[in-house]
């Protein structure tokens, strides 16, 4: 079966200044940003709990 | 119970660290059924996600070793396996720096919690060579690749002749043995620590609105931003606490009843 992804070539490279990243490494540090914006931002869902309230 | 067993119970170690343990961490602090309110976040989750993850790695590793290299290169079994061992590293590091994230902007250390960071931050430093050693043990040309390019670096910072990746037994020992048992004794501490001291509350908001206010009507009369800045650890720590103490119970931080909230 064929891969998904065919990865019998050298990686690709983002290369600015002194930033020299293999761009699998460089998406999956998107990624962790993205998701760290999103933990920060998306609600968390609320239990109904009766608290008794007054 | 007798004068003479009192006093033998009163010598006894086993007694004495039993009592010391129960202080420290006593059963409802160890188990506990209910988190505050403020935990009602995503970014909290990472930290049991790096567990789970954790727990995942170690499972699948475990069956890895029992069965060996040949098996996990040439059954379909062994490479179900051996991408189960590469995705859980793959998610126990991503959401690990994620936690690492959250915590760090939290300053997760107030409140007498940095014993806490420390063990978390040293676990993340152990767990890199720990997977290190498992790219160099997977007995590839992958593996041999990185060995040798990796063996230069190490020959560069002089410790070439004692931690020498060519040598696939001395890599797989640290990878099995050495780094895990390492990590895992870390993360037992990591999370025994929070356990004692709960996790750190967030910054209090209010402390700071008088500060920014009077920044923003009194203009030349207001503190400037760097008597501002100043002034914020000290309101911070405002709500710190020594070892062991509860915490303030703040609105914050607490459901309106006083109750924890239930969890799961």
């Amino acid at each position: 079966m064929a891969a998904v992804f065919n990865l019998n070539h050298p990686p690709h490279i983002a290369h600015w200044h002194f930033i020299y990243l293999s761009v699998p490494n460089l998406v999956v540090i998107v990624v962790m940003l993205v998701v760290f914006a999103l933990a920060i931002l998306v609600p968390f869902p609320k239990h109904n709990v009766d608290r008794g309230s007054s | 119970m007798s004068a003479t067993t009192d006093r033998s119970a009163r010598k006894n170690w086993t007694v004495e660290l039993r009592k010391r343990a129960v202080a420290a961490l006593p059963p409802e602090k160890l188990l506990p059924d209910g988190q505050p309110a403020y935990l009602s976040s995503w970014i909290y989750v990472f930290g049991v996600l790096s567990l789970a993850s954790l727990v995942v790695l170690i499972g699948s590793g475990s069956i890895l070793a029992l069965k060996g290299p040949t098996w996990w290169h040439v059954t379909g079994i062994g490479h179900f396996f051996n991408s189960m061992h590469l995705w859980s590293v793959e998610l126990f590091f991503f959401f690990m720096v994620i936690h690492l994230w959250g915590k760090y902007w939290m300053a997760a250390w107030r409140g007498g919690r940095k014993r806490t960071w420390i063990t978390g931050a040293v676990t993340f430093l152990v767990a890199i060579p720990c997977a290190l050693t498992g790219y160099v043990s997977q007995q590839n040309f992958d593996s041999q690749w990185i060995s040798t390019q990796a063996k230069d670096a190490m020959n560069a910072t002089g410790i070439g002749a004692f931690f020498n990746l060519l040598d696939f037994g001395q890599m797989y020992s640290y990878h099995i043995y050495l780094l895990p048992v390492a990590v895992v004794a870390l993360v037992v501490g990591h999370v025994l620590l929070v356990r004692k001291h709960g996790i750190v509350p967030p910054f209090i908001l209010d402390e700071h609105q008088p500060i920014l206010a009077a920044a923003a009507t009194d203009g030349a009369a207001a503190a400037p931003p760097a008597e501002a800045e100043a002034e914020r650890p000290a309101a911070a720590e405002a709500t710190d606490v020594p070892d062991g103490q509860p915490q303030p119970a703040t609105e914050a931080e607490t459901p309106p009843t006083g109750e924890p909230e239930p969890t799961g």
